[in-house]
């Protein structure tokens, strides 16, 4: 698993790639036929380029992880959490700047 | 270095622009914000674009509009502007740390949804309240939905909402609609769309951090009853996005910038204005993309008077 890429997260795999992570993680719930999410991904996988080493960075497709979206709430699309030590420890919903993003993960550095 | 060109935003009509002011070799410089793509990002069916007999996707449009603005050598950056300063020959745009300078620039910033402004609106914004039916009716499936408004775009989220919802009510706060006859009829034949008129929407019910329900209020009896919905979508218009331009160029009633029509001038020279940035009437992607086409011709002669 590249560092420099976004990890596609299941039910499956949630647990071990977002809450037993040891940096923090991002994770971006998406799904194709959002608008708003396609302007969202090149965001964050620009940041899973440059910050890849530091934190994991995840996305969950709502279509097919029900679950996942419905045992985070999830309601509106995109919406971002930042997990650190198996916590959620952040949100957003909706678009935000790619140096807001940045600067909410490096304060969980 | 000093740009020809400036165009600030991009939905229909700042692309639309770059289009023309790049093939006029003017190399215009474009700051589409980080939500670019204007409204049509978050529509479904466009049917009414002249060009598709089938119709096409809002963002698939927007997308192309944008690959054909690139393609003829738009230097696009994908940065909110946060200030401006317009008078004089060079006009100076702030993003973040930069300025960038240009002698013309073209405002295309479009319009934001409008809000109600009432309790719990802003509160349980994205968790049931919500301004994008495409983004966001997924979440409700087989619940009760509300749909605030009365003209076209109520009409097609309601429409597009019963594909998941079991019941979609159109509240509304009159009897009569500003939406075509073609979307209303569409609206009310189908069977899952009800209406509820002269109501207004008191304020949102906030069950534990989501919606439980809407209050709404008779606009006639004022009598108060509640909706048990899990979601409301507020589909009541637009305001153009004009805060950063106050006191920079002269607005009209409802914040819309003022031009010299026919032309797409402003009040400050060398600065063009488009789309729904000005127009408080058809608001069309295909109007703005037709004022988008005249602001990048506006510019462009005023760039050879120099």
């Amino acid at each position: 698993m590249s560092t420099n890429n976004v990890v596609d997260v299941t039910q499956d795999t949630f647990k071990s790639v977002v809450i037993e992570s040891d940096k923090p993680v991002i994770v971006d719930f998406w799904a194709e036929w959002c608008g708003p999410c396609k302007k969202l991904s090149p965001i964050i996988e620009d940041i899973a380029a440059e910050m890849g080493d530091q934190v994991t960075v995840a996305k969950v497709d709502v279509d097919s992880e029900r679950t996942l979206g419905a045992m985070f709430q999830i309601m509106s699309i995109p919406s971002v959490l930042i997990f650190k030590d198996g916590e959620k420890v952040d949100e957003f919903v909706g678009l935000r700047p790619k140096k807001e993003i940045v600067a909410k993960l490096e304060s969980h550095l | 270095m000093i740009h020809d060109v400036a165009i600030i935003g991009s939905g229909p009509a700042g692309y639309t622009a770059a289009i023309y002011a790049a093939r006029a070799e003017l190399k215009p410089i474009m700051f589409e914000g980080y939500e670019y793509g204007g409204s049509l990002m978050n529509t479904t069916d466009v049917e009414n674009f002249p060009g598709f007999k089938d119709g096409i996707m809002g963002p698939d449009l927007m997308m192309e509009m944008r690959g054909q603005a690139e393609r003829f050598g738009t230097d696009m950056r994908m940065e909110l502007v946060d200030s401006v300063e317009l008078e004089g020959p060079v006009k100076r745009i702030h993003v973040g740390d930069e300025v960038h300078e240009a002698r013309t620039v073209i405002l295309a910033t479009g319009a934001a949804p409008r809000l109600l402004g009432v309790e719990g609106e802003d509160t349980l914004m994205g968790r049931g309240v919500s301004t994008c039916a495409t983004c966001d009716g997924f979440f409700f499936k087989g619940r009760e939905i509300a749909v605030i408004g009365g003209g076209d775009s109520a009409m097609e989220e309601a429409t597009f909402l019963t594909k998941f919802a079991d019941k979609v009510t159109i509240v509304h706060r009159r009897e009569e609609f500003r939406a075509s006859a073609i979307m209303l009829e569409r609206a009310k034949a189908n069977d899952k769309i009800e209406f509820a008129l002269n109501k207004v929407v008191d304020h949102v019910i906030d069950d534990g951090g989501k919606v439980g329900g809407i209050m709404l209020r008779d606009t006639v009896t004022g009598e108060v009853s509640e909706l048990p919905v899990a979601a409301m979508f507020v589909a009541i218009g637009h305001d153009p996005r004009s805060a950063f331009l106050e006191g920079q160029v002269a607005l009209k009633e409802g914040g819309y910038v003022e031009v010299a029509e026919p032309s797409t001038a402003t009040s400050v020279r060398g600065v063009f204005a488009c789309g729904d940035l000005v127009d408080d009437h058809y608001q069309q992607a295909i109007t703005a993309a037709g004022s988008g086409c005249r602001a990048a011709i506006d510019a462009e002669h005023f760039l050879a008077a120099l």
